[in-house]
């Protein structure tokens, strides 16, 4: 029978409906549970974002509605601060002690956790508990507690016992103290969050391999080097990444322990401390400011990002 | 009953979107409905008052959270009194600052409320603040003119005076007798009676835990007998010899063991001085009544000492200012109740400023109706501001502080050099103040 003497068929203008509702309404129900956190999404994370990139190219003091436009002012005007560029310095200096500092502990703490087999749930839980605990309660206790420079401050107590008369202020500055306090008190929040990361990479590792390594004669230092490491890469590519940003969004512990009503000292102030106290300090608002400046450090983010991806994936895919 | 899982989704989507809409009533965070709608019975919020006194006009009262006990009692005790208007106060804890000026972004802004030194310059410029100047001409030489003065831009005043709070230097008069010396008037006096009064136990001065530069920075200015700007705004007027001697005698102070580098509070705690850590500190006359419980009589108040031959003594002062807002639904009610409460009310004045730790009532005539400030350091605190007060400029803009502070502590804390710090300090302020002039 030819085609030709088929009847033809009306178009079935129900097709498309249905394909777009898909079996039993799938689509439709994934899009109902979806799109309240798509428009969330849009409504409060994008459209800020593209707004504070439009502010950045007004003067926008007290409004969100300017209507001077300034072109790059507020970039230059941000380019030229001094306090501004030393904060990327400070930000520089504190990636450089942090994003190692945290990798090596994190993976040192994962791999001790692996091999043990008595108290290995208490002991994760003991690393991984502090990372529940508030940026800014843990800045408070390291700042009244651990490092407060009066001669009773707990540091300063234990120190005069081993005979130091003088206390120390460690915050004060006139000397680079406070990074002990800065770098330990993020240690001990991140830490445990990274070691559970790493945990789950060793997991993934199949046993086979270590024991076809060990057959061939290696162990300790050679199969963390040839096996573990290399096996380790997509984890640790996704770690250092989220370390870099992390160590750039510093905020909570710098300015707790640190700033004081209204003041924040020129030294140790990240990016992000300095953009609130000229953009926001004070109950002022300069938006435009704080929209360039924004906009900087999310240009150097990715940078950072896209630099660090093309050098761990030189050697090929993680 | 059987219950689908159909059921279950709708019965769920009904309430996640009731929810939502639920939400959409109020854009504020704090609020505990619109300014204007009469509120159910019982339908208040932690944070908000019922509405009371009479009146068809409901106004939104904002306050920061003061320290001390029975202040939010008491302005809800003057509002309720208020007749004219129901007026909602709202208690704002947190950072007040930025909370109020978000909000003031937004067509839903409270009424009345309260902005330090009686508005910015932006929120001036940005035309936030209602011209109160109508109301304030007639009385504005009852205000302390120092206040006044810091309130007034452009012959306009866009708030009133609620009360007055300041800094000090807090002494021990029998620690100083003990050591054989008087109190300090220079700062070279400072120097020698703070190296005198130290010991192994207890320090000699304390400004806080960044050795004082953060709350003394400013000072340095007024103290070296300068201004922060101007006559006409239009540049700083500090940069000379005797500034820059002022920031090399306070750097020689630092690094000297007179100083008390670090204690158990800051500066503006009274607990380094209250424990015994200090002989004296700089702090805020809010520290006086814990201050006096501690030590009793044996507690003397004194001015930043003048530094140089050009110096004077200098305190600080702030005041809240009770501003309307422009954009407000009910303008002139709320100009009819600021003038109420803090311009006829003198009764309700003195109760704010005096019964709840130790503050100057802005009007000068009710000093003396204030009994912590009748006698001893109070009243002394009182004439300070009078005598020595000095403010922030309203076009001293934070991003310009920042700075100054920044140039300061190179200055002192890293041993720069005062003139090449303050001329990168200069090139930044005149960017600024070109950007404020408009």
């Amino acid at each position: 029978m030819s085609d030709a003497a088929a009847p033809a068929q009306p178009p079935d203008r129900r097709g498309l409906w249905r394909r777009i509702r898909g079996t039993q309404g799938r689509n439709l129900w994934f899009a109902a549970f979806v799109a309240p956190f798509f428009l969330g999404l849009v409504v409060f994370v994008y459209v800020p974002i593209l707004w504070s990139a439009v502010l950045s190219f007004f003067e926008a003091r007290n409004t969100v509605t300017p209507t001077k436009f300034v072109g790059f002012g507020n970039y230059a005007y941000l380019l030229q601060d001094r306090l501004f560029l030393n904060s990327l310095v400070v930000f520089i200096a504190f990636a450089v002690f942090i994003v190692p500092l945290t990798y090596v502990c994190s993976l040192g703490l994962a791999l001790l956790l692996d091999k043990i087999t008595i108290g290995r749930a208490f002991f994760r839980s003991v690393f991984f508990i502090p990372t529940a605990v508030s940026y800014v309660i843990a800045a408070i206790i390291w700042r009244f507690g651990f490092f407060n420079g009066a001669r009773f401050g707990l540091l300063n107590s234990f120190l005069r016992s081993l005979g130091l008369e003088q206390p120390i202020n460690w915050l004060g500055g006139g000397n680079n103290l406070y990074w002990v306090a800065l770098v330990s008190a993020r240690l001990w929040l991140q830490v445990g969050f990274y070691m559970i990361l790493f945990i789950a990479g060793l997991n993934k590792i199949p046993v086979e391999t270590y024991e076809a390594a060990a057959l061939d004669g290696a162990s300790g230092w050679r199969l963390l080097r040839w096996i573990t490491l290399p096996q380790l890469k997509a984890t640790s590519v996704a770690v250092i990444m989220l370390l870099l940003i992390n160590a750039f969004q510093a905020f909570d512990e710098f300015y707790n322990m640190l700033g004081s009503i209204g003041q924040y000292p020129p030294y140790g102030r990240p990016p992000l401390v300095h953009l609130y106290l000229i953009a926001l300090g004070g109950g002022q608002q300069d938006l435009g400011v704080g929209g360039a400046g924004t906009m900087i450090l999310t240009s150097i983010i990715v940078v950072f990002g896209v630099a660090q991806n093309w050098i761990l994936n030189r050697g090929g895919k993680a | 009953m059987n219950i689908s899982r159909r059921s279950l989704l709708l019965a769920g989507g009904s309430l996640a979107a009731a929810a939502t809409l639920a939400a959409c009533g109020s854009n504020n965070p704090l609020a505990s409905g619109t300014p204007s709608e009469a509120k159910p019975s019982g339908a208040t919020s932690p944070n908000a008052s019922a509405p009371a006194g009479g009146g068809d006009v409901t106004l939104q009262q904002w306050y920061h959270e003061y320290g001390e006990a029975g202040v939010k009692e008491a302005v809800e005790k003057y509002a309720a009194a208020y007749t004219a208007a129901k007026v909602e106060v709202k208690w704002t804890p947190g950072d007040y600052g930025s909370i109020l000026a978000a909000q003031l972004l937004t067509t839903d802004v409270p009424d009345v409320f309260e902005v330090e030194q009686g508005g910015s310059l932006d929120m001036i410029r940005s035309g936030q603040l209602a011209d109160l100047t109508d109301i304030m001409a007639p009385v504005k030489d009852q205000f302390n003119p120092a206040v006044m003065k810091r309130f007034t831009f452009e012959d306009k005043v866009h708030g009133i005076p609620q009360t007055i709070d300041m800094q000090l230097l807090y002494y021990r008069p029998s620690l100083l007798q003990k050591a054989g010396v008087e109190p300090p008037k220079t700062f070279a006096d400072l120097v020698k009676v703070a190296d005198a009064v130290k010991s192994a136990d207890i320090g000699g001065f304390f400004a806080g835990n960044d050795g004082g530069l953060g709350v003394l920075g400013t000072i340095l200015i007024w103290a070296s007998g300068n201004e922060q700007l101007t006559e006409d705004r239009s540049a700083v007027a500090f940069l000379n010899d005797n500034f820059y001697n002022a920031l090399t005698a306070y750097r020689d102070f630092y690094k000297s063991a007179g100083l008390l580098q670090a204690a158990s509070a800051e500066w503006y705690d009274g607990a380094a001085f209250v424990n015994g850590e200090t002989a004296m500190q700089w702090g805020g006359l809010w520290s006086l009544p814990d201050i006096q419980k501690a030590w009793g009589d044996d507690v003397g108040v004194l001015p930043f000492p003048a530094i140089g031959a050009g110096g004077r003594p200098a305190v600080p002062f702030g005041a809240f200012g009770a501003c309307v807002a422009a954009k407000g639904k009910n303008v002139d009610a709320s100009k009819e109740f600021v003038k109420w409460l803090w311009i006829d009310q003198d009764e309700d004045q003195v109760d704010f400023s005096n019964s709840y730790g130790t503050h100057i009532p802005a009007k000068t005539a009710l000093v003396a109706k204030a009994d912590k400030l009748a006698a001893g350091p109070g009243k002394d605190a009182a004439d300070f501001v009078s005598n020595h007060g000095f403010a922030n400029d309203i076009m001293w803009s934070g991003a310009m502080g920042d700075a100054y502070n920044a140039a300061v502590s190179n200055v002192i804390k890293d041993g720069k050099d005062p003139k090449a710090e303050f001329a990168a300090f200069e090139a930044t302020a005149k960017t600024e103040l070109a950007k404020l002039a408009g």
